[in-house]
């Protein structure tokens, strides 16, 4: 982490580009000048000015936005949110979707069946969420107007809420109209984002799963009179499953940099999409915190993951030790 | 190396290695469609001025927004007298779809290839010293890598490319310095797992020396893998390429990219699809016929595969 946050300090620092020069209004005096980069602490040191900056960031003070001129903290506060609900929207679809055609396929064991579900997530997962994003836009604009394809919600119906994540909210005050309409908006991104997830975790959990049901006891349980679905539910996937932990949190690291043009795309206002405004505005204190906290949720979800690998292989923590 | 790590190099194996499940008739239609495409690429990104049917930076403001040729009903309506000299219509600026889509195909075969050459060579280099030589070698590169990849990719390209200024040259470092990781891991884990097989040992009794027995011995074994990746990382960068310009970072205006064209029938997406929809369409094809290239090509470079 403290690599990362001198990486980041480091080249935003030493290539070109001027934010203060971009603040001024044109026809500014030396003096105008001067006071900015004091006001920012720009006049001094570089290697100071990364201490200064590493102390505030310590004391979650990632400093002020040139763009917004609101404290960095609250931008991304603002905006986390948006971000979090996409992908946990994202994740939820790609593993319902995955589990269920896995499982759908390695029961019915018909080849016809088998084919189509391999050859639909071989394409699936070749086309990046990007493009998918791009397809979803082309059809709904073209065949199904009604559906939205900007924004997270109808502004006509803005609706007061007290945390930032509206669909959850939502959800648990019981409104359910306003959580129908939320979710229109979010459903298009949210599927463009868990597409090419859900296609790698298929083919992963399938895999696993075939091979799980030729193992000794998936056929002992089977000579015991146990339903093939039954065995898959009860016992195959436990031991499926493990590979997949490990899959889905390094796609759920990508799937949180995917946010950045899916937001961009859809309009949405998440961390991802500030990301490019703070990136084309040269606003420096913004970029940085934005790509702190990518870092962070991508270091969380890794130790995440590595626990919950441990909780579904007892092996691994004996091994360790 | 962490279980996750372990795993995301497996994963890399597993999707770089469906050849395991096909067979030699998947295999033989795959490099028939990958290499289709890839031949028609090519060829219209180096004869582009010959077969392009026109300019395609010339606006003519009397041809905006024309439909494909077999939906235009009426020419007459924009002065011309058959259609399929502007087979896929034009955009908001009366430009020739089609010209722009073929010289489009250059700047993406440029970024595309170019990248994946660096970066292959540099995560190759580096990878096969981190796993070969081990101990604080592997460890710094191990290092690098491991704070390369908790960057969001396409956030760190948007972020190098804004600041390094919009050029082929930047975007094509910028995304090569970016995914080198990716070479460097399979490369750094191929190397380990072999380094002390036997017939290492062997030829290192036979007085071969480090250098030669990495070039030799190992090298071939990580050979087909690399290939494959290869054809990936061109279809990625092609990608990346066509994001930056989406976001118009890319290559500075005058020249042509799918990106741009992307952008720009996003906008008009209403009134004239397609602007947007061919270039999309041509970029899903690429990406397609780019991994159809190189699954087919792992079937018949590995020996145990294709025997």
């Amino acid at each position: 982490m403290l690599g990362v946050s001198v990486v980041v300090f480091a080249i935003l620092r030493l290539v070109p580009g001027d934010p203060i020069a971009m603040m001024l209004p044109p026809g500014a005096t030396e003096e105008t000048r001067q006071n900015l980069e004091r006001l920012y602490g720009m006049d001094k040191p570089l290697i100071e000015q990364y201490f200064i900056w590493l102390r505030d960031v310590l004391h979650l003070d990632f400093g002020m936005s040139t763009q917004f001129r609101l404290p960095v903290m609250e931008v991304i506060f603002n905006r986390l949110p948006v971000t979090l609900e996409l992908v946990l929207l994202a994740s939820i679809i790609a593993l319902t979707l995955s589990f269920a055609l896995s499982v759908l396929a390695v029961w019915i064991q018909r080849d016809g069946a088998t084919l189509i579900i391999d050859g639909a997530s071989g394409l699936t997962q070749a086309i990046p969420d990007f493009l998918w994003a791009l397809i979803f836009i082309f059809f709904v604009t073209l065949y199904a107007p009604s559906i939205p394809i900007s924004g997270r919600y109808d502004p006509r119906t803005a609706q007061d809420f007290i945390t930032g994540f509206y669909l959850i909210e939502a959800l648990i005050t019981l409104r359910l109209g306003t959580f129908a309409e939320l979710l229109r908006h979010a459903i298009l991104p949210a599927f463009a984002l868990a597409l090419p997830l859900a296609a790698s975790i298929t083919r992963l959990l399938k895999s696993a799963l075939e091979e799980a049901m030729s193992e000794d006891y998936a056929i002992l349980a089977r000579t015991k009179g146990k339903s093939r679905i039954a065995i898959i539910l009860g016992e195959a996937l436990r031991n499926a499953l493990i590979p997949v932990i490990a899959l889905t949190s390094v796609q759920l690291a990508f799937l949180i940099g995917g946010t950045v043009l899916i937001e961009r795309l859809f309009s949405l206002p998440g961390i991802g999409s500030t990301a490019i405004t703070a990136v084309v505005n040269r606003d420096l204190p913004l970029i940085q915190g934005v790509v702190l906290v990518f870092a962070a949720l991508f270091i969380a979800i890794n130790l995440i993951s590595n626990g919950l690998y441990r909780l579904a292989d007892p092996r691994l923590g004996k091994t360790d030790e | 190396m962490s279980e996750v790590e372990r795993f995301s190099i497996n994963k890399a194996r597993s999707l770089t290695g469906r050849a395991e499940t096909s067979g030699e008739n998947v295999s033989r239609i795959r490099a028939i469609f990958g290499g289709a495409v890839l031949a028609f690429l090519i060829a219209a990104a180096i004869f582009a001025p010959l077969i392009a049917p026109h300019d395609p930076v010339l606006d003519d403001l009397l041809l905006i927004n024309m439909p494909p040729a077999w939906l235009n009903s009426n020419p007459g309506h924009y002065g011309i007298d058959n259609p399929w000299s502007y087979p896929l219509g034009t955009d908001s600026l009366g430009r020739d779809v089609a010209s722009r889509l073929i010289y489009g195909a250059r700047v993406a075969l440029i970024v595309g290839f170019s990248v994946a050459c660096i970066a292959s060579v540099a995560g190759v280099f580096l990878g096969a010293l981190a796993g070969f030589y081990g101990g604080w070698t592997d460890a710094v590169i191990g290092r690098v890598v491991d704070i390369w990849v908790a960057f969001p990719p396409v956030l760190l390209s948007i972020i190098l490319v804004a600041l390094l200024g919009t050029s082929l040259t930047s975007v094509i470092v910028v995304v090569a310095v970016i995914d080198w990781t990716r070479f460097a891991r399979v490369v750094r884990a191929d190397v380990l797992r072999q380094k002390n097989r036997d017939y290492i040992e062997a030829a290192r009794i036979a007085g071969s020396s480090e250098i030669s027995i990495l070039i030799r011995e190992v090298f071939p074994n990580v050979l087909p893998l690399l290939v494959t990746l290869f054809f990936f990382e061109v279809g990625i960068a092609i990608t990346v390429e066509t994001i930056l310009s989406f976001v118009s970072l890319s290559v500075s205006s005058g020249s042509v990219t799918w990106g741009d064209m992307i952008a720009e029938g996003r906008r008009v997406l209403n009134e004239s699809w397609w602007v947007m929809g061919f270039p999309v369409l041509v970029l899903i094809a690429t990406i397609l016929g780019l991994n159809a290239i190189g699954d087919a090509m792992r079937y018949y470079l590995d020996p145990v595969l294709s025997r």
